[in-house]
């Protein structure tokens, strides 16, 4: 029969870390052995403290060329970003 | 006439080509999702399938000594080091499958002697100072090949040679170490030292591969950022920094030729035995037969055993399925 083991994506949380990181993919025939090499593949020397693995099928990845369609619109929206408001020196920092 | 060979050829090319070779002059990494020449992805499925298989059949000289590894500590080490060579291996191949090659393919290359590994692991480990000289001189080598391949262009690559180059610095560290307590040892223990100088100092120079004029793929990896440096340049480079390690550890360079040349600041060396190389890298090298057979007896008797664990993935999964 043969089958190729699927291929699962690794994201870590490092000791300090806030959020999970992509760190690498491996093949593993289920999610309970993909947990067990990524433990011993990604967090040999203590990299992390939290596992999430994925089976890479699952992931859909923007496209390239979508890029300008996606993330220009961003560009033009300084009202986003609160950095340019007078806060009177009396108030003090907020 | 390689300047004038770029030149022609950056002046053609479809408009997809141009501006991919833009990108790679403006050093933007190439990802996966990226259009790219058909010849860039072949090259580097090639490359990084091979690097991949590097890493896998390099354990097989160096795992020959576990079991007689002279101290429990060395021995520990040498276990900590192989297990890196195989994550090592893995990651690579990951790399490599971001090209649209599966591992499968990639593995069923190597074994049908359609895929090469590097040229060096088809040497004999026939004493306890092989490790040293392995960890030392080769995984040295590999570093001073790799370092440069951290900023190769295609992403998935680059990234895979930081995580690498970090570890391989510790086993480069653990070899020299395995040396220096030779050398520092009883006359018996420095000659084994001497020894494994002298019959991996070559091979390891061979790892940088052919010299610049012989070799086929340089000038197009450079040009795609692939490669940044020569073969030729690597191999100086890595004379230059490894001659005074030897030194400090009183080891003699099996090289007539070796001398500092004070013009161009480093040290001129003489030839590899470039047909024992090519003969090696054809299959004919003293361990080739060996290797690649525990590869296959490997592969092949493992196969009840990753079906077994598909079976089981299956059937767990249906019943994950049933139960909802």
């Amino acid at each position: 029969m043969s089958t190729e083991w699927p291929l699962w994506e690794v994201f870590i949380r490092g000791q300090h870390g806030l959020s999970h990181r992509h760190v690498g993919s491996l093949h593993a025939p289920d999610a309970e052995m993909a947990i067990r090499n990524a433990r011993d593949v990604y967090t040999r020397r203590n990299e992390g403290l939290s596992i999430w693995v994925v089976p890479s099928v699952e992931i859909t990845a923007s496209s390239p060329e979508e890029a300008g369609q996606l993330f220009e619109p961003s560009e033009s929206k300084i009202y986003r970003h609160p950095t340019f408001f007078e806060i009177p020196k009396e108030v003090g920092a907020m | 006439m390689y300047a004038q060979l770029v030149e022609t050829e950056k002046a053609g090319g479809t408009p997809e080509e141009q501006a991919f070779q833009k990108r790679i002059d403006d050093g933007i990494k190439i990802e996966p999702k990226d259009w790219m020449p058909e010849g860039y992805r072949k090259t580097l499925v090639r490359q990084i399938g091979q690097h991949a298989h590097s890493e896998v059949v390099g354990q097989l000289p160096e795992g020959n000594w576990i079991t007689r590894a002279p101290t429990l500590e060395r021995k520990a080490i040498l276990l900590a080091k192989v297990q890196d060579e195989a994550g090592h291996g893995l990651y690579l191949y990951c790399a490599a499958e971001t090209l649209g090659v599966s591992r499968d393919e990639m593995t069923e290359q190597l074994l049908a002697g359609k895929s090469k590994y590097s040229s060096i692991f088809n040497y004999p480990t026939l004493s306890w100072a092989d490790i040293g000289a392995i960890g030392w001189l080769v995984d040295g080598a590999a570093i001073m090949n790799q370092v440069q391949l951290q900023r190769c262009s295609y992403g998935p690559y680059s990234r895979a040679m930081i995580r690498i180059c970090k570890e391989e610095s510790f086993h480069q560290r653990q070899g020299f170490d395995i040396l220096r307590v030779l050398c520092q040892g009883s006359d018996e223990q420095k000659e084994m030292a001497q020894d494994a100088m002298n019959r991996w100092w070559w091979p390891s120079l061979m790892m940088f591969g052919p010299s610049d004029k012989d070799s086929v793929h340089t000038a197009q990896s450079m040009r795609w950022g692939i490669k940044q440096a020569t073969n030729d340049d690597l191999r100086q480079k890595f004379v230059d920094q490894t001659v005074p390690q030897a030194d400090w550890l009183g080891l003699k360079v099996p090289d007539p030729e070796l001398k500092w040349n004070e013009d161009k600041g480093g040290y001129d060396f003489g030839e590899p035995d470039w047909n024992e190389f090519f003969n090696v890298v054809k299959g004919n090298g003293p361990c080739n037969k060996e290797r690649l057979e525990a590869r296959r007896k490997a592969w092949d008797d493992g196969a009840w055993f990753r079906d077994g664990l598909m079976a089981h993935a299956e059937k767990k999964r249906a019943a994950k399925v049933a139960a909802e």
